[in-house]
């Protein structure tokens, strides 16, 4: 167990160079090294900037529709007979997920920054969405990549982003998934430098995102400690989020980095089970530390050192890296990661669905399964609380497929 | 003093520039890579830049891209890459050779066997491109105790100090691209680059190579003007792929974009 010392530290992560202990760091071809330099700037005095501050603040409650709700499932915790569940209500956010508290926070950096251009990457197409849409209210030219397996699966997210006015790019290479847009992103961003703002959606990548991506979306865990505060009196027992590159994982448990006596639990995506190597989960499948993307964390990679193609039911968490605060966050001890297969998933997103009437994400459902099983092992006056993350609509397609229903 | 060093100031006494290929490793297929680097240098390639396949080559085109998946689907490994050398050296002592790639295959290796393995078979350079200065003081050290050169890249984007600082840490040569982009890209502008050498030069007295953008005979004579190496990859790499159906074929019919090119340096 780290100690209280630890934590402080832990808190204060990453240091100046973006490490997070070994992990994290700048790992990019030398071209994008200045931007990143000069992301890293601009980010450092504007968010201390009183003024900046204000206005994400301002777009935060105005336009997103924040603080979202913490609520309490009272008949999902009174089923499973154990304790409480507490869904931190992201799903209700403008755009369907927590994604947009990020995108809001870099395109105001874009904004300061003056590039008329942004780029992203995106999996499940939540990202992409939220990207799309701060585009389209600044008035900024955008051009999303996604997978071409990702637009199959998410046909609905590809047909938003284009009615948002953003060029949607296919990509091609590799396993046609996330990491593979990713790639693409980066090259994009290698080549248009001078006149892009690259908004990452997860806390990974080069510093300086993970950090100020996990600072963007710390809005989630601040609210929440607040919230539960207010209406149990105390703090929950344990925090679930799902974790693909894990922003809002990171976004939920740092603000309770130094309250030692709150279980942190990210769940990866297990696929068709970890056993079977078809999965998304390096973190709870002990994968060895490698380099992607241009930060340091554990990563899905053979003896040879290629990385290896994922398979996740969820798109937004089909990645074969995480965040590298999540790498750290286990390596100290402090949060545990452990994951949840496809179909558990997938009974999670109908159960919550049918006694809450609150269908979530694909993604977030990794999250309420695991809650599922922490629950009923639990007393029932302690509290688990779930960060909600995304709404399913954008699902209803993948589950009426596995239901074998076509529209 | 090291090969790569040693092979410069040989050129540079006969007021000749430096004729860079880059190939990636086992593309098509293993068994063709090393013909391929006989038929490069008999064409008057000086130094030869072998690509290590990787599964996610961020900074690269898709002309590369293709030949990282075509190696990869042979299954070529960084430990196949360094045979190679091995077997290259067997009959070649002279010719430089500098391996170009991702960190994350040298990561999973683990930089000291790395290292070893690399003084083993005779290998010259590294050029990792993801691996700045910044992150790469133990592998820096590791590998000048292994007498191997860490080439790094400077790019138009590269400001004067951040130039000083990269050229101190590197040894062998400097790799300036030439163009904002992906390998393959857009054309170079060479009085843009010449400006940069300009800049370069004030910080070491290093060789600089450029690469990015080199397509024909008439801008490898250009840029030889002005730099001290010429890297060529992606046109030689697209050779390869229109002849990855008449494998027999491809070392002479690469060889021969790099003789004319060196005829053109030479001129």
């Amino acid at each position: 167990m780290p100690t209280k010392e630890d934590l402080a530290i832990a808190k204060q992560m990453p240091d100046a160079g973006g490490h997070f202990g070994q992990f994290g760091g700048r790992y990019v071809s030398e071209t994008l090294m200045a931007a990143l330099q000069q992301l890293e700037q601009t980010y450092e005095k504007l968010w201390r900037d009183p003024q900046f501050q204000a206005e994400f603040d301002h777009d935060l409650a105005h336009y997103v529709g924040r603080p979202s709700p913490l609520y309490h499932a009272e008949r999902l915790s009174r089923e499973l007979g154990g304790a409480q569940i507490y869904l931190k209500r992201e799903d209700l956010n403008h755009t369907g997920a927590h994604k947009v508290n990020n995108t809001i926070g870099q395109a105001l950096l874009a904004k300061f920054t003056g590039k008329p251009r942004v780029s992203a990457e995106t999996g499940a197409g939540q990202h992409g969405v939220a990207t799309a849409t701060v585009a389209a209210r600044l008035g900024l030219e955008c051009t999303v990549y996604m997978g071409e397996e990702d637009i199959r699966r998410q046909a609905l997210n590809v047909y938003r982003m284009k009615l948002l006015g953003a060029e949607v790019v296919s990509v091609t290479s590799g396993t046609r998934t996330l990491k593979d847009a990713m790639n693409e992103a980066m090259r994009d961003w290698v080549t248009n430098v001078d006149n892009t703002f690259y908004i990452i959606g997860t806390a990974a990548g080069p510093h300086p995102y993970p950090k100020l991506v996990r600072d963007f979306q710390s809005i989630i865990g601040r609210e929440a400690r607040q919230q539960c505060l207010a209406q149990t009196g105390k703090l929950p027992d344990a925090l679930v989020a799902c974790v693909g590159g894990g922003s809002n994982a990171i976004g939920l448990f740092h603000p309770f980095i130094e309250d030692a006596d709150v279980r942190m639990i990210g769940v990866e995506a297990g696929g068709y089970g970890i056993e079977t190597g078809q999965h998304a989960a390096p973190l709870s499948s002990h994968c060895r530390p490698g380099v992607l993307h241009g930060n340091r964390t554990c990563l899905m990679s053979d003896e040879g050192g290629q990385v290896i193609g994922t398979h996740s039911v969820s798109a937004g968490l089909d990645y074969p890296g995480v965040g590298p605060e999540h790498s750290y966050l286990q390596e100290i001890g402090r949060a545990e990661y452990t994951a949840v297969n496809d179909d558990e998933a997938l009974h999670a997103f109908r159960h919550l669905t049918l006694t809450e009437g609150i269908m979530p994400a694909l993604e977030s459902s990794h999250a309420v399964a695991e809650a599922m099983k922490m629950a009923p092992t639990m007393g029932k006056d302690q509290i688990i609380l779930v960060n909600l993350s995304g709404r399913g609509d954008k699902d209803i397609h993948t589950v009426a497929e596995i239901d074998g229903i076509n529209f | 003093m090291s090969r790569i060093t040693e092979c410069f100031n040989n050129l540079k006494s006969q007021g000749r520039k430096a004729l860079i290929p880059y190939v990636t490793a086992g593309d098509p297929e293993p068994k063709v890579t090393l013909p391929l680097m006989h038929a490069l240098v008999e064409s008057g390639a000086d130094i030869i830049e072998l690509g290590i396949p990787f599964s996610d080559p961020m900074a690269d085109g898709p002309v590369i891209q293709l030949a990282c998946e075509r190696a990869l689907l042979h299954g070529t490994r960084l430990v196949d890459v360094l045979d190679m050398v091995a077997e290259f050296r067997k009959t070649n002592q002279t010719t430089p050779v500098v391996l170009m790639g991702y960190l994350n295959p040298i990561e999973v290796m683990g930089y000291s066997a790395f290292a070893d393995k690399a003084k083993a078979v005779g290998l010259d350079g590294i050029l990792t491109v993801d691996l700045p200065p910044e992150e790469a003081g133990e592998f820096n050290q590791l590998m000048k105790a292994s007498d191997i050169d860490v080439i790094y890249l400077l790019a138009p984007t590269t400001e004067e100090a951040r130039i000083k600082q990269i050229c101190a840490a590197g040894s062998g040569y400097v790799y300036y691209v030439s163009v904002k982009g992906v390998t393959g890209s857009a054309s170079l502008n060479v009085a843009e680059v010449a400006d940069k050498l300009e800049i370069i030069r004030r910080h070491t007295d290093m060789p600089v190579g450029v690469g990015f953008g080199i397509r024909d005979d008439a801008s490898a004579r250009a840029i030889s003007e002005v730099a001290d190496g010429v890297i060529v990859g992606s046109v030689l790499v697209n050779k390869i792929a229109e002849l990855a159906g008449n494998q027999e074929q491809i070392p002479e019919a690469v060889a021969a974009i790099t003789a004319s090119m060196r005829q053109a340096m030479d001129k």
